[in-house]
């Protein structure tokens, strides 16, 4: 396996979010990873980024995105961090409970990232060390 | 967003011409959709066989598209790729909504209105 990983920063839009997802994608075909991994990857990605966009810079609407991505053995380890908001509570949201289908009026528009991004990765975890979020997780490849 | 429409009989046929329903294009797309399904037939399909990627907010647009078609009027999907179902099947919205394999099983027996 080639040495090293990725690592990027850009700036917290969602224009930039789509080219770091591009970024990341190529990385991680560069890694070795198999094309089921990779989209599971660009879901979570997409969600945890968009919610640095969305909630963590939404007071002063723009800041720095980092991105890093490493390969160990067959679990994809990510690592994201920002200087904005820190989650509620200082805690990971949790899913949406699962009797929202009852009622198709009632449907939520909104609040899948979470459930999706706890139903995909492993080891998921946040700290806030100062000013700054920290959020980890890994990714469970595909068995060959 | 480059969202088209062809009316078979009583049934208006939406095409996603684009790869990606994400964060960026989200609210554009609901604006777009509104329209059509306000001036929309009773029955509207949305084709997504030509999007790759969808995100949490991409989905949220799309259930809010469902929500707008009231009384007689309904929403249903058709065409979704692998990674599009995945997502719908994760958040349990594949039980939400009527979901066809694809258009041409729906406009076979239709009638071309142009």
């Amino acid at each position: 396996m080639g040495g090293g990983g990725l690592h990027v920063l850009f700036p917290a839009t969602q224009t930039s979010v789509r080219r770091a997802l591009s970024t990341a994608m190529s990385a991680l075909r560069g890694f070795g990873v198999d094309d089921d991994t990779r989209a599971t990857a660009e879901i979570v990605l997409a969600e945890a980024l968009n919610n640095v966009v969305e909630h963590a810079y939404e007071d002063r609407g723009h800041g720095i995105i980092e991105l890093e991505a490493w390969r160990d053995g067959r679990i994809l380890r990510f690592r994201l961090r920002d200087d904005g908001l820190p989650m509620p509570g200082n805690v990971i949201p949790e899913r949406l409970p699962s009797d929202i289908l009852i009622g198709t009026a009632d449907l939520p528009e909104g609040g899948f990232g979470w459930s999706l991004i706890r139903d995909l990765t492993v080891d998921l975890a946040y700290h806030r060390d100062g000013t700054r979020n920290e959020l980890c997780f890994g990714l469970s490849m595909s068995p060959v | 967003m480059d969202l088209k429409q062809s009316d078979h009989g009583d049934t208006r046929i939406i095409t996603v011409s684009e790869p990606r329903i994400d964060a960026a294009v989200a609210i554009q797309f609901k604006d777009q959709m509104r329209e059509l399904i306000a001036a929309g037939p009773d029955r509207v399909i949305l084709d997504l066989s030509r999007v790759g990627f969808i995100d949490s907010s991409g989905l949220g647009a799309i259930v809010a598209s469902m929500k707008q078609a009231t009384g007689p009027q309904r929403l249903e999907l058709a065409g979704l790729t692998r990674n599009v179902q995945k997502v719908f099947a994760l958040t349990r919205m594949d039980r939400v909504f009527t979901i066809h394999p694809d258009v041409s099983s729906i406009t076979g027996g239709l009638a071309d209105a142009g």
